[in-house]
């Protein structure tokens, strides 16, 4: 409580240490616990591969083909011939590579029926430049090819059409079915879930604070109100009243997921703020609090909240986890986010159909990105719930 | 006792009258229109202004909600706008589907759970402890798409032991065959946090004075642990169980989809997709009064498990 009010500090007078308060002990039992440092960093590095995503510092061009159709990964490969160059003199990753280049898929591919035409020409005329120029602009399709790619949803801008002896063969985490790098992708969808996660958890955890610290401040009518409220809620299984939601909404977007999560999901929290207002609004302190003349809004959220403001910490951050699993299943299943960005659950229904034909990479992306950062939450959770309650264990 | 069962159902009154005025909010208030939802089904002018009349969207807000409540006293909710089955019928066809998966599968999930939690809770903190939690926090972190995905390719498709997907006529056809591999992924997915779970409901009572007594007087190490303490752990273990069984419903239905068992969690996905109003508002609707039923159920177990424990 001494931290939560600085007014003045008697201890520093007499020449006494001031006391570490409430948050500076258990960020240090926090520092104490290795996994916990661990998590935090990897949670960290995804936080930070979020916001440069964000600002287009990476993964910006995530909606250009700049490989060729099912690209293999190479990452992999290439380690392993690093390794084994030593002992053998020339890596067999060559020929290894052009035996996985996967057949090209007429349809997005090869759609220009003028190609031979123009690599013959292009051959005739020493490989000028000005004659791919005319060529393509002779080009009857083009106009055709820009407006259906406009209405399969890449639009943006930011497509740019690499030419096409200058798509990667193979890229370090492999491409998808238009040729565009997983590893952007699966960086943009790292970007979708925190964003998701994050502002989901932020609305859900508002609301949930602010009804429950009403109902368990007050008590009485109000509560029993706010209690028959909470129990419409909680009666209706979580899935399904996120499905009729959606079903509802029909609009499809970040911000649509972010509000269907955070209306619906709000219920574990005001719980457990309920409970804890019910505790401490019979302490002495907000006695106290009440006879210096503290209005009701003061004693609730300037006297208590500090006191309470851990709990709600660890459930903002169970929040986080719930709702990056939650979106990707809504994104899965096409209720997500739309065609105009990427989520790891739209790369999972992708890659549901590419594993049959094998190939693996997009879900073997998504899948690792988001098991890292979630267990990586999911331990820190339970470090922070361990080092700001020590009573517990 | 019956005072007290009454006293409860009479409570689920004004919970279950905020569903349906939640519900009717939803879909006939936000929702809008559904006319113009079914005009991309039904081309027809005069069909849409028949629907509507059918449907009382015309009529005000308080006439219509008066028809839903009646809808769902009457256990009525007239025909799907995508396929004109009986909402009824839909019910009736598809619920014994998903609880042929749902029911083996929760008692499969329950035995195996209790018994990998009593092992590391025998052996608390020791490295099969650890190393179980670990293994569990790892396996919650994977998405449920991913088992589903990844299982489905390499046992179904890849290694040829279970039917890709499809559901057949008969019980055991259901069960053995078609059933098999939904429940093995089920599994998989729940067992990591029903794990956790248990063993924190057994460590709770491990180190309690009673424990030491039974010890003391010399019982086996099986008696101490599948007798004392796991009678008293059965306790919040029963009050998770009946909050699971609402979940026999609709809970399954990723892997219903991905299999295409005619259940009800995909008859709600379905009906989202088609934006297919009735369907989703009698499902949700009846989940709903199963859950509260189901959440007194779980108190009067409750009650049978723990003579200490005072209804009030």
């Amino acid at each position: 409580m001494s931290a939560a009010h600085p007014v003045m500090n008697p201890a520093a007078d007499i020449g006494i240490e001031r006391s570490p308060g409430l948050w500076s002990l258990a960020w240090r039992r926090l520092m104490r616990d290795r996994v916990a440092v661990a998590s935090l960093i990897v949670v960290v590095a995804f936080l930070l591969l979020a916001v440069a995503s964000m600002f287009g510092w990476v993964a910006k061009n995530w909606n250009s083909e700049i490989a060729v159709n099912y690209a293999p990964p190479t990452l992999f490969k290439s380690l392993y011939a690093a390794a084994t160059e030593a002992t053998k003199g020339e890596g067999e990753k060559g020929p290894e590579v052009e035996g996985l280049a996967v057949q090209r898929q007429p349809i997005v591919n090869d759609r220009d029926p003028l190609r031979s035409i123009l690599d013959e020409l292009r051959a005739q005329l020493g490989q000028g430049a000005e004659g791919v120029e005319e060529i393509k602009i002779v080009d009857p399709l083009a106009d055709v090819i820009a407006e259906l790619k406009k209405k399969l949803g890449r639009v943006d801008g930011a497509i740019e059409d690499v030419g096409e002896d200058k798509k990667a063969p193979h890229l370090a985490f492999g491409a998808d079915k238009w040729g565009r790098s997983v590893w952007d992708k699966v960086v943009k969808g790292t970007e979708t879930s925190l964003l998701v996660g994050f502002a989901a958890a932020i609305l859900a955890t508002v609301i949930g604070t602010l009804l429950g610290a009403v109902a368990g401040y007050f008590g009485g009518k109000t509560d029993d109100f706010l209690n028959w409220f909470y129990s419409i809620f909680n009666s209706i299984p979580y899935i399904l009243l996120v499905l009729a939601i959606a079903a509802v909404l029909q609009k499809k977007g970040v911000l649509t997921v972010v509000l269907i999560l955070g209306l619906t999901g709000w219920t574990s929290i005001f719980r457990v703020v309920r409970a804890e207002y019910m505790k401490h609004k019979a302490r002495d302190y907000v006695r106290a609090a009440n006879a210096i003349g503290a209005t009701h809004m003061r004693r609730m959220f300037t006297h208590i909240f500090p006191n309470i403001s851990h709990v709600v910490l660890v459930q903002l951050s169970l929040y986080v986890v719930i709702f990056i699993k939650s979106e990707v299943i809504l994104s899965y299943l096409g209720f997500g986010v739309g065609v105009d960005t990427v989520s790891w659950g739209s790369m999972l229904n992708e890659a549901q159909n590419e594993l049959i034909l094998g190939y693996w990479w997009q879900l073997a992306a998504a899948t690792l990105f988001m098991a890292v950062l979630v267990t990586a939450f999911s331990l820190f959770t339970d470090a922070l719930r361990d080092a700001l309650d020590p009573k517990l264990k | 006792m019956t005072a007290y069962i009454i006293r409860r159902l009479w409570q689920i009154v004004p919970t279950m009258a905020g569903v349906i005025l939640l519900i009717f909010l939803l879909f006939n208030v936000v929702g809008g229109d559904p006319a113009y939802l079914l005009a991309g089904k039904i081309s027809n002018a005069e069909q849409i202004a028949n629907i509507r009349k059918q449907l009382g969207i015309d009529e005000p807000y308080w006439y219509q909600l008066l028809l839903f409540v009646k809808q769902v006293v009457t256990f009525d909710f007239g025909q799907s706008w995508s396929t004109n089955e009986a909402v009824s019928s839909i019910f009736a066809t598809r619920l014994p589907n998903s609880l042929l998966i749902g029911v083996p599968l929760l008692i499969l999930e329950t035995i195996i759970a209790i018994a990998i939690a009593l092992v590391v809770a025998y052996k608390r903190g020791s490295l099969t402890d650890r190393s179980v939690m670990v293994s569990c926090t790892v396996a919650q972190s994977i998405s449920i798409l991913v088992y589903i995905i990844v299982l489905q390719y390499v046992l179904a498709y890849k290694l040829g032991w279970f039917p890709v997907q499809g559901w057949g006529n008969g019980f055991f056809e259901n069960l053995f065959k078609y059933a098999a591999l939904p429940i093995i992924i089920a599994l998989a997915v729940s067992l990591a946090p029903n794990i956790r779970l248990y063993r924190t409901f057994l460590l709770d009572e491990v180190n309690q004075d009673y424990v030491r007594t039974a010890r003391a007087k010399g019982l086996s190490e099986n008696r101490v642990m599948l007798v004392h303490v796991l009678r008293n752990a059965a306790i919040p273990i029963i009050t998770n169980l009946m909050i699971q069984l609402p979940g026999l419903l609709v809970g399954l239905f990723l892997i219903e989809r991905f299999f295409s068992v005619p259940g009800i969690g995909r008859e709600v996905i379905l009906a989202v997709e088609r934006s297919d109003f009735p369907v989703i508002k009698a499902i949700t609707v009846y989940v709903a009064l199963a859950t509260m039923l189901a959440n007194l159920l779980a108190d009067l177990l409750y009650k049978a498990v723990d003579p200490r424990v005072e209804l009030k």
